[in-house]
């Protein structure tokens, strides 16, 4: 459904990615691997339009989707989390996901100021959305809470509810848990695991090799900008240039 | 002809003060990332100061104006301790509001101490020169010559003396800078004292000439704001650049076009520059 | 989901009727006519608030757009034009000005969109100073007629001769800035707008179009300080320069913040306080300023929050004092 060719970027001087090419399976679970600096987070940000491809493209079911900008992306059912966490953290936990099921009501100016039938059906809508989506992560109780009062963890889970509550078709996940500890980031796992059930496709960048390869449906590998592999867990573990890459280390599970 | 040359003439005696007033900014601007509106207030407090010399004190013109660059220092550095540094991890609307806050005051300052009706140092060097058919004051030479040097002289300080690289340094990264273990606090005082300093230069220059006035810092302070943004903030050629660009662009406006609109012209270009390219000519990319 | 606690509405409710009474003790009309602008003030102020504190983009240009609107049916009344015809007209004119101005400028971010409002302020400002055949150059227009009276059928009309009437008419048009504002700030609509002063890509990254949002807040901005200036004329009867001035927009941004940033109360109380007690100070002469330009430092060093935002802190510390081990996190900020 999702089709990423011959992606290439170049920050002036450095070549971040070369020449990327790679599917994404309706309903799998695709992880991005790659040591530190490998162009991973790149790749997310030229799959959502938050930076222009030097060369190369990326379709969503045929529809060619690079060279909009991000907002444009995203109504087309691409969400995206950060790597650094980003929320708003000003407002209020249910403020982040009304927020985030914005552009699937249409509340405007005029609806707004009139408080017209429509607008109080969008704004119920989306506040039940909100609400249901608080369940699913687990923080129902917290809802008016601001966001610096919510754990590390917590404001990770909010991240990705922000993403999910539009209900997009594929989430793109930038190392949701970077920094967690092993607990915390089982449990994201399994967060991860309930989004894919609910028929969302997810393609995920991760450090963390033991929980992709649990995890991930497909690997791709990328290492200085260019894909050095791609598979199921088991071939990627067994992979000769991969094991380079990592000289050998982590990947032996 | 003449005409042309006499607007010329003035056009790189306003660029000048422009430079020096610019030059100042860009510094503050670009190491401490504060809006230091006040700028063109510190450059009006500067000429009064050089004025309560000379005729408090009878001291002569250039030791006058000694003493003013260096009071004008000290309040410089005094100014980042008190209204800037505190505002440091700040919106920077905040540090905005601080630099209304303070040119307010010195505005009032100024009125209170000063009054209202514009005072004139007496001009030290009242002769004319005639070149090329057009006529020369002394003084106005003296801006464009004590210009250059200044300009110079920073130039030298900024390349060739430790105090200048380690302000560049700290102007390119903080962090950096912090974690080599330069004390980004006292160069950010220094950096305020220089720019202050340059201010009082330039007004001590130009007072001769043009009357002071509790209000004349406003518009040139916006002035050197543009020429800072357009110049790429914390740039120094631009500073330059863009100061000189801007006397000739006034004084040829104003000169054959309007002179009522001569202002107009400079905060036009700057709609229509910032328009095409939203972070300046020689603006860096946003990080 | 939006809603108050009930004591917060009892507190309005009682400040609507100390308003609606205020002309019964109001002790001179001076002072009356010094109320009158502040609420004038405080619709600019409001709006101001919403592009700079809610949408979080420096507009330096608000002054600006209030004279465009002062301006603006300045012109039009003395043409003949009815003032109820030409308020709305004269906002419009300034949205749509607005609008020209929004779309080249909210490209740029920070600081340089503080600069190129700035810079279009100090512009308009020169050309109404010599622009004399239709802005009367430095001296302004004079003799702008008041607001034309309303008929009302069986019953007569009202009139704005007196300054009571001027003043319901000033509060009659707050009230509806307020509840106007409140209604698109307090919904979803007007989360977008805070997501722009707090997180402007993750707002793109979830399909709100940041440009088309700020334009948006802009606007609305720049009709009601349109809105606002075009009333200011009518009671003042004259208008010049310097109603349209950067010292204009400093004193909006100074009623902003010292009120409280990103308040609609702050904006009222910011506007209707300080102008009152800068007439209080008169005594001080040219010392007033002096004094104030150094408070301004001092509350925004220690009080960035202003006037609203420091009771606010109060309130909770009050709060957390009584209930020592409340549901931790529960009173956070805000
Ligand atoms: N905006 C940018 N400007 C310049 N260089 C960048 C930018 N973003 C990323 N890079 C560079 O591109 C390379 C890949 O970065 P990134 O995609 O963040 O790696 P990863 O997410 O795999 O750790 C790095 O060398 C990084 O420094
Ligand atoms: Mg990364």
């Amino acid at each position: 459904m999702f089709l990423v060719k011959s992606l290439t970027k170049h920050f002036d001087g450095i070549i971040a990615v070369q020449d990327v090419t790679f599917t994404i399976n309706q309903g799998e679970i695709l992880a991005i691997i790659g040591p530190n600096g490998a162009g991973k987070s790149t790749v997310f940000n030229l799959m959502t339009g938050t930076i222009t491809p030097t060369s190369g493209m990326v379709f969503m079911e045929k529809v060619r989707i690079s060279g909009l900008p991000p907002n444009k992306v995203a109504v087309k059912g691409i969400a995206r989390t950060f790597q650094t966490t980003s929320l708003f953290d000003q407002l209020r936990v249910i403020d982040n996901l009304l927020i985030g099921y914005k552009y699937r009501t249409r509340i405007g100016f005029w609806n707004t100021l009139l408080h017209t039938p429509a607008w109080k059906r969008y704004q119920t809508e989306a506040f039940m959305r909100a609400m249901e989506m608080l369940e699913f992560l687990g923080l129902a109780d917290k809802a008016e809470y601001f966001i610096p009062a919510l754990s590390q963890e917590e404001q990770k889970r909010l991240a990705i509810g922000i993403a999910m509550v539009s209900k997009p078709r594929i989430l793109l996940l930038d190392e949701p848990t970077g920094g967690l500890i092993q607990e915390e980031t089982d449990r994201i796992t399994r967060l991860i695991e309930r989004i894919r059930d609910q028929g969302t496709t997810v393609c995920i960048i991760e450090h963390k090799m033991q929980m992709i390869m649990g995890l991930a449906d497909r690997i791709v590998v990328l290492n200085y900008g260019k894909k050095i592999a791609e598979g199921t867990p088991d071939e990627i573990k067994s992979n000769q240039a991969v094991i380079e890459a990592y000289l050998g280390g982590e990947v032996h599970v | 002809m003449e005409l042309l040359l006499q607007q010329i003439f003035n056009g790189i005696m306003f660029g000048s003060t422009y430079a020096i007033v610019a030059l100042g900014l860009t510094l503050v601007m670009g190491i401490l990332s504060i809006p230091n509106f006040a700028h063109g207030h510190l450059y009006m407090l500067g000429g009064y100061i050089t004025f309560f010399f000379i005729s408090a004190t009878g001291l002569g013109f250039w030791l006058s104006m000694l003493l003013s660059v260096i009071t004008l220092g000290l309040i410089g550095v005094l100014m980042e301790r008190m209204v800037y540094r505190p505002l440091t991890d700040q919106p920077h609307i905040n540090a905005f509001i601080a630099a209304i806050g303070a040119l307010l005051f010195l505005e009032a300052l100024a009125l209170v101490v000063w009054g209202p009706q514009g005072l004139r140092i007496p001009n030290p060097y009242p002769q004319n020169i005639q070149f090329l058919g057009i006529t020369m004051g002394l003084q106005r030479l003296l801006v464009i010559g004590g210009a250059a040097v200044l300009i110079l002289c920073l130039h030298l300080f900024m390349k060739k003396t430790l105090m200048g690289t380690t302000i560049e340094a700290v102007a390119q990264n903080r962090e950096g800078a912090m974690l080599n273990g330069i004390n980004v606090n006292r160069v950010s005082a220094i950096t305020f004292g220089i720019s202050s300093a340059t201010a009082a230069i330039a007004a001590s220059f130009l007072s001769p000439i043009f009357m002071l006035s509790p209000s004349m810092g406003a518009i040139l302070g916006m002035k050197a704001f543009i020429i800072v943004i357009l110049g790429g903030m914390g740039s120094i050629p631009g500073a330059i650049l863009g100061g000189y660009i801007l006397g000739l662009i006034e004084a040829l406006g104003g000169g054959y076009v309007s002179a009522a609109y001569k202002d107009v012209f400079a905060f036009g270009a700057l709609i229509v520059i910032l328009s095409f390219k939203p972070t300046g000519i020689f603006g860096k990319k946003e990080a | 989901m939006f809603t108050k606690p009930f004591h917060y509405n009892l507190l309005y409710l009682l400040l609507l009727v100390a308003a609606l009474l205020l002309p019964f003790y109001v002790p001179d009309a001076y002072i009356f006519q010094i109320v009158i602008m502040s609420f004038l003030f405080a619709i600019a102020t409001s709006s101001m608030n919403l592009i700079i504190g809610f949408a979080g983009q420096a507009s330096l240009a608000h002054g600006a757009f209030f004279g465009i609107g002062a301006y603006g049916v300045a012109i039009m009344t003395k043409a003949g034009l009815s003032f109820w015809l030409a308020l709305p007209l004269a906002a419009l004119i300034s949205a749509g000005i607005g609008a020209v101005i929004g779309i080249p400028s909210l490209r740029t971010r920070g600081h340089y969109f503080a600069i190129v409002t700035l810079c279009f302020g100090v512009i308009l400002w020169i050309v109404a100073g010599n622009w004399i055949q239709l802005t009367g150059g430095h001296n302004g227009i004079f003799g702008i007629p008041l607001p034309s009276s309303i008929p009302i059928p069986f019953l007569g009309e009202i009139d704005f001769y007196s300054q009571t009437a001027q003043y319901y008419l000033a509060l009659t048009f707050l009230l509806l800035t307020l509840f106007v504002l409140h209604r698109l700030i307090y919904s979803m609509f007007g989360l977008t707008f805070m997501a722009m002063r707090n997180n402007e890509p993750l707002a793109d990254a979830v399909g709100i179009d940041p440009f088309t949002t700020k334009l948006m807040a802009f606007v609305i901005a720049n009709f009601i300080a349109g809105m606002a200036g075009g009333i200011y004329a009518s009671i003042i009867g004259a208008v010049s320069p310097s109603a349209a001035s950067h010292l204009m927009t400093f004193n909006f941004l100074i009623y902003v913040i010292l009120g409280g940033i990103a308040t609609l109360s702050g904006s009222v109380i910011g506007a209707f306080a300080i102008p009152i007690i800068m007439e209080l100070l008169q005594f001080l002469g040219d010392y007033r300023m002096l004094i104030f330009g150094a408070l301004l430092v001092v509350v925004i060093i220690y009080f960035p929050q202003g006037f609203v935002g420091g009771l606010r802190q109060l309130n909770q510390k009050v709060v957390a004092w009584r209930q020592p081990k409340q549901t931790e996190g529960a009173n956070v900020s805000r």
